[in-house]
């Protein structure tokens, strides 16, 4: 019998599969491809306080093995998020984590305090959105910032708390450790990598927003490097992403430290990703003679 | 049931019809669910390539289920496309976007307006006018150049009315110019075309206060309505987002023109 149960702060997964903030809405839209109870969670696309118009178009362009976006966390706010979001999720068997972002301290705050009596599991804490001007990109650079907002939403959440960690940053174990000594319960990374592309045929930004998030099978030997490094500076569980497209992929970030691994911009070339990597992943141990996958996490060190 | 899925079809056959334009046929039972205005999502072979292009349906042959693409190539998926031959995979993800409103040609005159690799849709909505009733269709196209891919195909459907941007066939200029020099009326307006074309359409539209239904383009990842890459900017406050930002891909790609700010 496959065990594939993975726990991550009190919380069991009845496997580590999950979708990337942002790449699968609030699962709506994927369910017409995927069996969401097949997954561990459903990570939301972030929320704020009030609704968020996000940037300008084009919002989204290809770039060599990933994609660019600078969507700007357009979201319709948490209240249409409780009444019409959540309610769609309950009617599956797989854990909600809310992502939440905000501009400032109080919007995170509101937002976490409107879900403290709704039915999710977790709440994923975006302070690392490279597309928002005064976002939350600001508290995910400066370990001390990190520190501070991790510790006021900790003290107001009900539930679990993940802080998602930027990549942009030159030492990714500092702010790890930082959210984990103001009390967060896991960290998930990474978050995309600011990138830049020029349309030499117009002579103009190919974004509209100059900047974008880098995400896809491009950046995956980055995403890899940083979960280890994070896996290994903290005590609290990691949650990996960062371009897995298959089952090997995931297997790849466990290894390196991750509890749980999330499927993010191959949503959108494949529908079926999720769904064909938790399955690979049973695949996997059964070739290997695993019998508990939470035995593989972090053995590569 | 409409359903979309992905799925590894075929190709049936595929020539090049004008200079970078090519006419595919698709072996894919998603013929079945396609409306005119709807589209596909094309997958790369090419893994570096790993954004689907949406392409509109030109048309479909329920009877063999296969559905008719005409797309120019325009980057390095398209040139991979353009090399398919008969029998060769393609990876598809439809049907895709919410169509055009047939319903409102009834009883209408009706403009059918493309503009260079916006005519393709003008053909499967060409094949439907008669079903729901048009009063008349007079088809709109504008190209480039004497390569006047599809007219033909247009023609065996509705009067086919060309403007030609170096004037070498019909009208010089573009289809706005056409309906001025030809004295052309309609009380209803299907359209797929550049922006500068659709702009002109909104505007003419309104002044003579007849409905317009324009296909809006822009990039796009998912395809499905999650990514919230491809979204424009709307009248009114939408359904779905609660801001002033409608989904191209699933709420549309067709827009009442004065829903839309573009």
């Amino acid at each position: 019998m496959l065990n594939t149960t993975i726990t991550i702060a009190g919380v069991s997964f009845k496997n580590p599969v999950m979708t990337a903030s942002g790449t699968f809405g609030s699962g709506m839209e994927y369910a017409e491809f995927v069996d969401l109870n097949s997954l561990g969670a459903v990570v939301t696309k972030g929320v704020a306080n009030v609704p968020w118009e996000g940037n300008p178009t084009p919002r989204v362009q290809e770039t060599y093995g990933g994609m660019l976006n600078a969507i700007g966390l357009q979201n319709p706010g948490i209240d249409v998020f409780i009444e019409r979001d959540i309610p769609f999720l309950k009617q599956y068997d797989t854990r909600i984590i809310v992502n939440v972002c905000g501009r400032s301290v109080s919007d995170y705050v509101e937002v976490v305090e409107k879900l403290s009596d709704q039915p999710v599991d977790m709440l994923e804490i975006n302070v690392s959105c490279p597309n928002v001007k005064h976002g939350g990109i600001a508290f995910g650079q400066d370990p001390k910032c990190l520190a501070d907002i991790t510790r006021e939403i900790k003290a107001k959440a009900k539930q679990p708390i993940i802080m998602k960690l930027s990549p942009n940053v030159t030492d990714i174990t500092e702010m790890a450790k930082a959210a984990e000594a103001a009390g967060s319960d896991a960290i998930s990374l990474i978050n995309t990598i600011t990138g830049m592309k020029i349309d030499i045929h117009r002579r103009t930004f190919a974004l509209a927003n100059k900047t974008g998030g880098l995400s896809g099978p491009a950046i995956k030997p980055v995403a890899v490097r940083m979960v280890y490094q994070a896996a290994n500076a903290v005590k609290i569980p990691v949650i990996g992403m960062g371009g897995i497209a298959t089952a090997e992929d995931a297997i790849e970030f466990m290894l390196a430290g991750a509890t749980g691994v999330a499927v993010g911009a191959m949503n959108f070339v494949n529908p079926y990703t999720t769904a064909e990597v938790a399955k690979g992943i049973e695949d996997y141990m059964r070739q290997y003679g695993i019998e508990n996958l939470s035995d593989i996490i972090g053995t590569v060190v | 049931m409409e359903q979309k899925r992905k799925e590894a079809a075929s190709v049936y056959k595929q020539q090049q019809i004008a200079p970078g334009i090519y006419d595919m046929w698709i072996n894919t039972t998603l013929a079945r669910q396609a409306k005119p205005g709807q589209f596909i999502s094309v997958y790369t072979q090419d893994q570096s390539a790993l954004l689907p292009r949406p392409i509109s349906i030109c048309e479909t042959d329920t009877a063999n289920d296969r559905l008719r693409i005409v797309y120019r190539v325009a980057g390095k998926g398209t040139l991979e496309f353009s090399r398919y031959e008969a029998g060769c995979r393609v990876d598809i993800l439809g049907t895709l976007g919410n169509g055009f409103p047939l319903e409102k040609a009834a009883g209408k005159r009706v403009f059918l307006m493309g503009g260079g690799i916006g005519i393709p849709p003008m053909l499967a909505l060409a094949k439907e006018m008669k079903s729901v009733s048009a009063v008349s269709v007079d088809v709109i196209a504008g190209y480039r150049d004497r390569a006047l891919f599809l007219s033909e195909d247009l023609a065996k459907y509705a009067p086919v009315h060309v403007a030609t941007e170096d004037g070498s066939v019909g009208t010089k200029g573009n289809v706005m110019n056409v309906i001025e020099a030809e004295g052309l009326e309609a009380d209803v307006i299907f359209a797929c075309g550049p922006m500068p074309m659709l702009r002109a359409i909104r505007q003419y539209a309104a002044q003579k206060n007849i409905e317009a239904y324009i296909s809006l383009e822009e990039r796009m990842a998912c395809g499905v309505g999650a990514c919230l890459g491809c979204v424009v900017r709307t009248r009114d406050v939408d359904h779905h987002s609660h801001v002033n930002n409608a989904r191209i891909c699933t709420d549309g790609p067709v827009y009442e023109a004065q829903e839309v700010e573009i």
